[in-house]
């Protein structure tokens, strides 16, 4: 498996999601926001969590104009994987690869907690490693994670089991506690929490490790 | 433009007293030009020159072998091993956040980050130890909301985890909070960059934000007491641009892998003139700037603004001029202003250079050789009045008016406004015991934390120093951390008070005794006086921060109680309550002297659980509230009941120094009675985790009951 590691300035997370995805066996380029192009053959492009561009604007508005966004765009659309976490999904949901909007946390407040997230779907490249219904520890750490649908965009999501997770205690306000969405052709995942920080045994916790391994053995095999 | 005449009221509005500036008159045989009056004025307040502290401070053990660099640089450094180095220091941003809390709190996070980058170090950890007035006052709380959120702002954006801290609340800090910022960064023992300039005729080269009018005269302003004139300060506060700093830190990192850096400063209190005169003085050269280049954001800056602005996230470098090429292109990888403003001069002289003038020019090395330095009359501490009677309290009464306060609630609402986690290494978030990192790619790790009990060194000066060394010391080895060296933040009313000066040096003598015997060297830190409103003073609050090393991730104490555990209490229990969290907290009563520390038997104790870590899966240490306190939170944390067999109230809730809770199986147990008899360390068992109720002395009550109001209370106190 080949992922590229969008890298913009602000970029936090970047190192957190290179370890987590080579843990699992990916060989993995970083890839710098003023490049114009994708490294040949990518299957996976991750956008990482952090405050592009300090996210003064809009959280990732900024990042959604960015030239190796027009990449990530065109890698999309011919179908390849693409996966943002945190300040990722806000970028994919600002670029309308994802759709739905993040909004301030209800309590207005930055949180950084460990929630338990549930699995809503089995069914993609994603979350495979798990059964529905599963319960998960994942940390969230963000300012902006109020996903916002209307009823019809939600009852659109859950018509197409393209709701990927959701919080069990929800902590920010979001619709439908949804924690993360898939794309309709189940390739591209937009999620607050971050998986990249509970892949690791030694830091307390590893049940996002499946997410990694579920990738690996899709698109080894691809 | 015409700079103003020097007169008497100028001159005391730059903080320069008479004595002070005949000292000048007589260093340049003449009058000082009006910027040349900004630049001492800069060099020479008590917070950049410590002409109070430093005869005190130089008393401070600050060597060992495992010192790389003590204080005098941007921060300290310390072997970890494998030639890897932890880098690390602790400054206060009190007068600033008391004004402007978010902007405030914010560039204290971000001068701190910058100290600790500038040294070639990345960081990856954070602290910070808050201090606030009493729940009640007026201001409280928009400082609460204000300070969290900017220390948050910052450095989750930068994306450094906050793995510890203290916040305390207490009346005396009504009229000047406290925030003192930590930050530790990781760095090859063998790549550490320095300050001092080496070289004739090499370019200084300004790096980052350009400079405005923010901050001039920050440094003076935090060198003075304040009184109702304050709202008028607020443009003397600096604001912060941490996505710019992200962007300097790794433009920083990258530069300095290039080889091109010979020497680096960071503009931080007093900006351009502190940051090119260090390098100077260091390097024994002279400095020539051109202001005309320096890169700036408001238009018509004069020469005395632009040497006086705190402008943030600004680099002052001397670079080699072979390597030029590869540091442009980092900059400009980076988006980074910078610009050749000057270069080294190989004689003695600070040149300022502006629009085809010069505004000063100035005997180097003079600015810092020859800057005051007072021994400043100092009266001991009276000893405290013998403590009266204290009524009997039913011990689960008292267990919820502590943990019901603010003081000793959870602190989870500020912690969980802070990123805990990025980086993907932080083995133990705040919350229960020392936060832990793991050292990135290894199998290390470190643990950090800050501590200090204001109350124990106002009514004790020496020996509330050496408890401030001794907990943090305690903290660390309680999750099986070898302590490694320490950094000391101190914050004083004012210094010309015979009374508050004798407080700071006792306070001094305490530390250096314990860092001595706990071989806790002091390898940075900083001084913050005038702590005072009004005439009022803050509590002396020395704040110690401390790292240790855990050598393999195995070998770090993060298990927790489980049902069925025995709690053992390690260390001598005599049932000191005078200055004790009951005595305040229940009776309203700060009486008493601080408990003492046998700092022998402080280190018996640390060696004894460090000897048997692995024996040990789940301790804490005990401090504030003793052992009631320690169980509590102890059974809280691993969600199991606690039983203690003690009814007496000391011996629950007094505050003896060198003690720690341990839980563990019977087997273990056994096995740690064995082992302190060996040691000649006290163990004995004094209860049991079980069920799902406290239960001490006869009295119970539910831990969930106990829980919610523990988790509750702070974000209640200030929701």
């Amino acid at each position: 498996m080949k992922a590229a590691i969008l890298v913009f300035p602000g970029s936090n997370c970047d190192r957190d999601l290179q370890v987590a995805f080579e843990r699992a066996g990916a060989d993995v380029t970083m890839v710098w926001h003023k490049d114009d192009a994708l490294p040949a053959g990518t299957d996976i492009v991750g956008v990482p969590g952090g405050f592009s561009y300090g996210d003064y604007l809009r959280c990732g508005a900024i990042a959604a104009n960015s030239p190796i966004t027009r990449s990530l765009k065109t890698h999309v659309e011919r179908g390849g994987y693409a996966l943002g976490i945190c300040n990722g999904f806000q970028i994919l949901t600002e670029t309308r690869i994802l759709p739905g909007a993040l909004l301030r946390n209800a309590g207005l407040k930055y949180i950084c907690r460990t929630v338990p997230l549930n699995v809503r779907t089995s069914d993609s490249d994603f979350t495979r490693g798990w059964a529905a219904g599963t319960e998960l520890q994942i940390p969230i750490a963000h300012h902006d994670g109020n996903y916002q649908a209307d009823a019809e965009l939600l009852r659109e999501l859950e018509g197409e089991d393209r709701i990927a997770f959701t919080y069990n205690d929800n902590p920010n306000g979001s619709s439908g506690d949804v924690a993360g969405v898939l794309s309709a052709n189940r390739r591209v995942l937009g999620m607050m929490p971050h998986p990249e920080r509970a892949a690791d045994e030694a830091l307390g916790g590893s049940d996002g490790r499946a997410m990694f391994t579920s990738l690996m053995t899709a698109l080894v095999s691809a | 433009m015409q700079e103003p005449a020097i007169t008497e009221e100028l001159i005391a509005s730059h903080g320069i007293k008479p004595d002070e500036y005949a000292e000048i008159l007589k260093i340049l045989n003449r009058e000082p030009t009006f910027t040349e009056l900004g630049i001492f004025s800069a060099m020479w307040n008590e917070h950049c020159s410590y002409k109070s502290s430093k005869i005190h401070l130089k008393t401070l053990p600050t060597t060992g072998p495992q010192v790389i660099c003590g204080p005098g640089e941007n921060a300290g450094v310390v072997d970890i091993g494998d030639n890897q180095a932890v880098v690390f220091k602790m400054e206060s941003h009190n007068h600033p956040s008391y004004i402007e809390p978010y902007q405030g709190a914010a560039t204290g996070v971000g001068g701190i980050l910058r100290d600790v980058f500038t040294m070639g170090a990345r960081p990856v950890a954070a602290m910070n130890s808050l201090s606030f007035g009493e729940v009640a006052h007026p201001k409280t709380r928009q400082l609460v909301h204000g300070v969290v959120e900017g220390v948050g702002g910052y450095g989750n954006c930068f994306g450094v985890p906050t793995v510890g801290g203290e916040v305390r609340f207490d009346p005396a800090y009504n009229g000047n909070c406290l925030v003192n910022a930590f930050a530790a960064g990781l760095a090859d023992a063998d790549k550490i960059f320095y300050s001092a300039a080496s070289g004739v005729g090499m370019p200084v080269v300004y790096l980052g934000a350009k400079t405005g009018r923010d901050g001039v005269g920050g440094a003076t302003m935090a060198s003075a007491e304040f009184d109702d004139t304050i709202e008028e300060k607020r443009p003397t506060v600096q604001v912060g641009d941490p996505f710019t700093e992200k962007r300097l830190m790794e433009a920083c990192m990258e530069l300095m892998r290039t080889g091109a850096v010979i020497s680096i400063q960071d503009m931080g209190a007093a900006g351009l003139t502190c940051s090119a005169v260090e390098m100077g003085d260091k390097g024994g050269l002279g400095i020539k700037l051109e202001l005309d280049r320096v890169p700036c954001r408001e238009e018509g800056m004069t020469a005395y603004e632009m040497m006086l602005s705190e402008s943030q996230e600004r680099m002052l470098m001397v670079l080699d001029p072979s390597k030029e090429a590869e540091a442009k292109a980092v900059f400009d990888k980076w988006d980074l202003d910078f610009a050749i403003v000057g270069e080294t001069i190989p004689e003695d002289r600070f040149l300022i250079e502006h629009k085809g003038k010069v505004w000063a020019d100035l005997p180097l090395s003079k600015l810092s050789s020859m800057a005051p330095e007072y021994d400043r009359p100092h009266v001991p501490t009276p000893a405290a009045a013998p403590l009266g009677d204290i009524p009997a309290v039913d011990p689960i009464d008292g267990l919820k008016a502590l943990i019901g306060s603010v003081n000793y609630a959870s602190r989870q609402w500020v912690y969980e406004q802070y990123d805990s986690q990025v980086m993907a290494d932080t083995m133990r978030i705040p919350g229960f015991g020392a936060g832990i990192i793991r050292v990135h790619g290894t199998d290390k790790a470190l643990a950090f934390t800050s501590d200090v009990t204001p109350r124990y060194v106002k009514a004790n000066p020496v020996e509330g120093g050496k408890q401030a060394v001794a907990e943090a010391f305690r903290n660390l080895v309680a999750s099986g951390a070898r302590p490694l060296a320490s950094t000391d933040n101190l914050n004083f009313g004012n210094p010309e008070k015979p009374e508050i000066m004798g407080q700071f040096v006792g306070a001094i003598k305490g530390i250096g005794q314990a860092c001595t015997a706990l071989d806790m060297p002091i390898v940075s830190g900083n001084v913050s006086l005038y702590n005072e409103t009004d005439g009022q003073a803050i509590l002396p609050t020395p704040t110690i921060g401390a790292v240790g090393l855990i050598d393999h991730v195995d070998h770090a104490i993060t298990g927790l109680a489980r049902d069925g555990h025995v709690a053992l209490l390690v260390g001598e229990t005599k049932g000191h309550l005078g200055q004790s969290a009951l005595l305040a907290e229940v009776f309203g009563r700060v009486e008493g002297d601080a408990p003492h520390v046998d700092l022998a038997a402080e280190r018996a104790a640390g060696e004894f659980i460090l000897a048997n870590r692995d024996t040990i899966r789940a301790c804490t240490d005990l401090s504030d509230g003793g052992l009631a306190l320690a169980a509590f939170e102890m059974a809280e944390a691993s969600g199991v009941g606690v039983v203690l067999d003690d009814s007496d109230q000391g011996h629950l809730f007094g505050e003896d120094q060198g003690r720690y809770l341990v839980a563990c199986n019977f087997d273990a147990a056994e096995a740690l009675m064995v082992a302190a008899g060996q040691a000649g360390v006290s163990v004995t068992t004094v209860g049991k985790f079980t069920g799902d109720h406290v239960s001490m002395g006869g009295s119970s009550a539910p831990l969930a009951e106990l829980s919610a109001l523990y988790r509750g209370t702070f974000g209640e106190a200030f929701a």
